[in-house]
């Protein structure tokens, strides 16, 4: 279950309308699939500026199920603090041949 | 009408429609679309297609466009998109099922997985694809219509209908008159919530209806000869578990769909709207009371125009030679060779154990396929194993395959003589498994692994145990257990009715689960209890083992897990559970 | 707001009143369910056309009584998914042999046009920017129906069709 963000540090994912891509919003408001690229935004303006902007683009067409979430930041780049959004970024853990993880090295 | 009907000349060999011209699923128990059924699919198909176009135009906004989807069998979920495919009552013809593996393979990753629901997900679809996939879906006479969304879902019934020698009714008859009935039905489409019915021929309810919104029972008059339903409503799983309560002992067919007309009527108009959690029709039961809401029942019954939704016997007539029996041989009870491949092949006699089950016809027998390998996920099914099952299902059993609420498949007509090509072929392809209705039969919900709803991984939690207890003569000594795992109250895998019951929970951010006992889904229908506080992701394995253990210290001779829990209580598996902490 | 009829907007009579809005001298007008019991004396002594509307969480059973005097019935849908006024509206048609008018109002996509039609419910209030094509195409989209219908058409026996092999309209 989507757990609610608390933190002051959190990202922004959604899922692309047209074929649900599992996204983040990155630098420069562009939407990556790779949530280690996810832009971390620090504080309650920056979280809410973040959160305008990709319910903007839902009303676009471009992704849809926009949601905060609580991140940190690692050398390995932004880490979900909750399973349910690490598992986003990578796929399912019983067919590591499917999803994210099977693209590209593990974060 | 169908072309079903007519004399079936009496074929000489075992795979006859080989023999004939027909195709060789022609007598699969499938329902077959006339040019009404057809028109309609194709219409839906077309509609489905044009909502998308308004959709990625920005027509109309998400949130009216998910119930549509919804509707239309598409979720979305964690990774991708999940496409639900409606298999009524379970049944599938062998030209369906290869269609759904080159949906699996064209449109998705490979593969698909059967659901407690006896439909079939893709984990993988492209909302662009899937009117497309809809379509090839509509070709073969199948969609995904009413899959999902707070409307009445597809009918589940019996696995073995048709096949089993204590059926009363066949069910299936009525669950397609019930999915004719209930398809977009223009008053119940936008119900409080998602709305579920089962219905079972036989007094030995395999199919779970006293867990379910509307549970219907096959009841046969005995002094006059009438047919009709014992009706139950308001069970459910989820997160407030109850059993239905009986609203009517005897319905007679003809006006079973005028009462559950009325039952929705109420349900619709009555039922919560302002709580998500409350709205299931087993909280309005409760929170009404089961007297004063069959009162309204029968009050909205008696006035409503009966013979509006009288089901006209002829009508009954035609849809029942869709489900005509397929054309058995007269063969003697005792199969020779059969008996001598049991003698010659342990491995072979085991699966013969658990995996068949009687037949009401001599010389048959139903062959459960696993869906279960040791370490495999439960219910998942590679496009590849797919078509080997179409076409054993079309050498072995007239060309049907079914879908079971335990994810497993059924061959339902296989002749004694012909198991053990049969499973050596399963076997060769991984769907072999000696463990229907053993301890790694378990049934599994995707959980967090691929849904978007769940607090943990549930899938895992099934193949380590499966792997704890590989051992399948340590499994057959063990007998009948059933372990239900859910990743979260939802309840999806049915956690509240297995004998051992495994639910996920979210703490603090880690995976945790707890234990159940004592549920039962079949006649004598029970939810389990909760035995303690629950135990984290590594500590479940030992747990269940644990539980095991100490049924197997307890048990008596002949004795299943379920037996001796019922005569020792919990008290004893309690206390081997945590005394040692 | 503009009226569908049969998938078109229409000229409509009906004044919608709020209910502190005052009751006009002329014309067709549609008052609350409470507004209607209030000050049903003065509705009733006016010459014109009265109807009532109902809020979701109104049964049909509310107005059974006074359906005689009344010619139209507006059924609201606060959200389209609350679906408790295709029950009303198959109430009115079927339990309480409603003949007037029965009208949808509040939020409701094209997607339930169909729907709607067949329990009996005659036009529908839809915002000017939601005013297009889509509604009359909604009608046509689905051509067959596995129900008798509830409103203007009549169907003999559930599953009929198998049978006579017909088409309900």
């Amino acid at each position: 279950m989507l757990v609610k963000a608390k933190g002051t540090q959190q990202s922004v994912a959604a899922s692309r309308l047209l074929d649900g891509e599992a996204v983040w919003l990155g630098a420069g408001n562009i939407w990556v699939e790779d949530v280690a690229l996810a832009a971390v935004f620090d504080g309650a303006d920056a979280i809410a500026e973040a959160l305008a902007f990709a319910k903007a683009e839902e009303k676009r067409q471009i992704v849809v199920d926009v949601y905060p979430l609580d991140v940190e930041i690692t050398d390995q780049g932004t880490r979900p603090t909750h399973l349910r959004e690490r598992l986003k970024g990578i796929g399912p853990t019983v067919r590591r041949d499917l999803g994210k993880q099977a693209r590209q090295p593990a974060a | 009408m169908t072309e079903m009907t007519g004399p079936t000349p009496m074929p000489d060999t075992h795979s006859p429609a080989i023999r004939s011209n027909q195709p060789a699923d022609a007598h699969a128990a499938v329902y077959r679309y006339d040019e009404f059924d057809k028109t309609f699919i194709f219409e839906r198909v077309e509609q489905f297609r044009a909502q998308v176009e308004r959709r990625l135009k920005g027509e109309i906004t998400e949130e009216e466009f998910k119930p549509i989807r919804l509707m239309n069998g598409l979720y979305l979920q964690l990774h991708a998109y999940m496409l639900r495919v409606a298999v009524p009552y379970g049944m599938l013809s062998s030209t369906q099922v290869r269609r759904l593996a080159r949906i699996a393979r064209v449109y998705d990753k490979g593969y698909g997985h059967f659901t407690t629901r006896q439909n079939i997900q893709f984990n993988w679809p492209k909302l662009e694809d899937v009117p497309t996939i809809l379509r090839e879906l509509a070709e073969v006479d199948m969609h995904a219509i009413q899959t999902s969304g707070n409307c009445i879902r597809n009918v589940t019934t019996d696995q073995f209908c048709g096949a089993a020698a204590d059926e009363l009714v066949d069910p299936r008859v009525y669950a397609e008159i019930l999915r004719q009935w209930s398809t977009l039905h223009p008053e119940f489409t936008y119900l409080p919530r998602k709305f579920k019915i089962a219905i079972t021929g036989s007094p030995n309810d395999r199919a779970a209806v006293q867990v379910h919104d509307i549970g219907l029972i096959a009841k046969k008059d005995e002094v006059t000869g009438r047919v009709g339903f014992t009706v139950y409503v308001g069970g459910g799983q989820g997160r407030t578990p109850y059993l239905a309560v009986k609203a009517r002992d005897f319905v007679p067919v003809e006006e079973i769909i005028g009462y559950l007309e009325a039952i929705l009527r109420v349900y619709n108009q009555l039922g919560r709207r302002d709580n998500i959690y409350k709205a299931r029709i087993k909280i309005t039961v409760n929170e009404m009371g089961a007297d004063k809401f069959i009162g309204l029942i029968e009050e909205e019954y008696a006035r409503l125009p009966r013979q509006k939704f009288y089901v006209d016997p002829a009508i009954v007539d035609a849809i029942q030679t869709h489900f005509a029996p397929p054309p058995w041989l007269d063969l003697p009870a005792v199969s020779d060779s059969f008996e001598a491949a049991k003698q010659a092949d342990p491995a072979f006699a085991r699966w013969t154990r658990t995996n068949l089950t009687a037949h009401r016809t001599p010389g048959y027998a139903i062959a459960t396929i696993s869906l279960k390998p040791i370490g495999g996920i439960p219910g998942d099914i590679e496009a590849d194993q797919m078509e080997t099952v179409a076409d054993l299902a079309d050498l072995y059993s007239f060309g049907e395959v079914r879908v079971t609420h335990e994810q497993n498949l059924v061959l339902a007509h296989v002749r004694q003589d012909d198991l053990y090509p049969l499973w050596q072929a399963l076997d060769a392809v991984g769907l072999g498994t000696a463990n229907a209705g053993l301890i790694s039969d378990i049934i599994a919900c995707p959980g967090l692994d691929y849904c978007a709803l769940a607090n943990t991984r549930s899938i895992p939690v099934a193949q380590r145990i499966a792997e704890r207890f590989s051992d399948l003569d340590r499994q057959h000594d063990l007998g009948e257990l059933k372990i239900k795992i859910s990743g979260c109250i939802n309840a999806c895998g049915h956690h509240h009715v297995g004998h051992i019951g495994i639910l996920g929970v979210d703490k603090k951010g880690d995976e945790f689960f707890q234990i159940l006992l004592g549920g039962d889904a079949g006649t004598n229908a029970a939810l389990g209890e909760i035995v303690g506080p629950g135990f984290d992701y590594d500590g479940i394995i030992d747990a269940v083992e644990t539980v095991v253990n100490t049924f197997v210290k307890l048990r008596q001779p002949g004795e299943i897990f379920i037996q001796t829990l019922a005569r020792t209580g919990h008290a004893p598996f309690k206390e081997a559970l945590y005394a040692r902490a | 707001m503009p009226v569908l009829d049969r998938g078109l907007p229409i000229d409509d009579r009906w004044t919608d009143l709020a209910d502190d809005q005052e009751i006009p001298a002329e014309g067709a007008i549609i008052v609350s369910l409470e507004r209607w019991r209030a000050e049903r004396d003065a509705l009733t002594a006016r010459r014109d056309a009265i109807g009532v509307r109902l809020k979701s969480n109104q049964l049909a059973t509310e107005l059974a009584a006074d359906l005689g005097a009344l010619s139209l019935v507006a059924l609201e849908f606060p959200k389209f998914r609350d679906g408790r006024a295709f029950s009303a509206a198959r109430e009115l048609r079927e339990r309480f042999d409603y003949k007037g008018e029965i009208r949808a109002f509040g939020h409701i996509i094209p997607d339930q046009y169909l729907f709607l039609t067949r329990v009996g419910v005659d036009t529908v209030v839809v915002p000017a920017d939601r005013v297009g094509p889509a509604w009359a195409h909604a009608l046509k989209e689905i051509s067959v129906a596995f129900q008798p219908a509830l409103g203007r058409e009549d169907g003999t026996s559930v599953l009929r069709r198998h049978l006579k092999g017909t088409v309900p309209a």
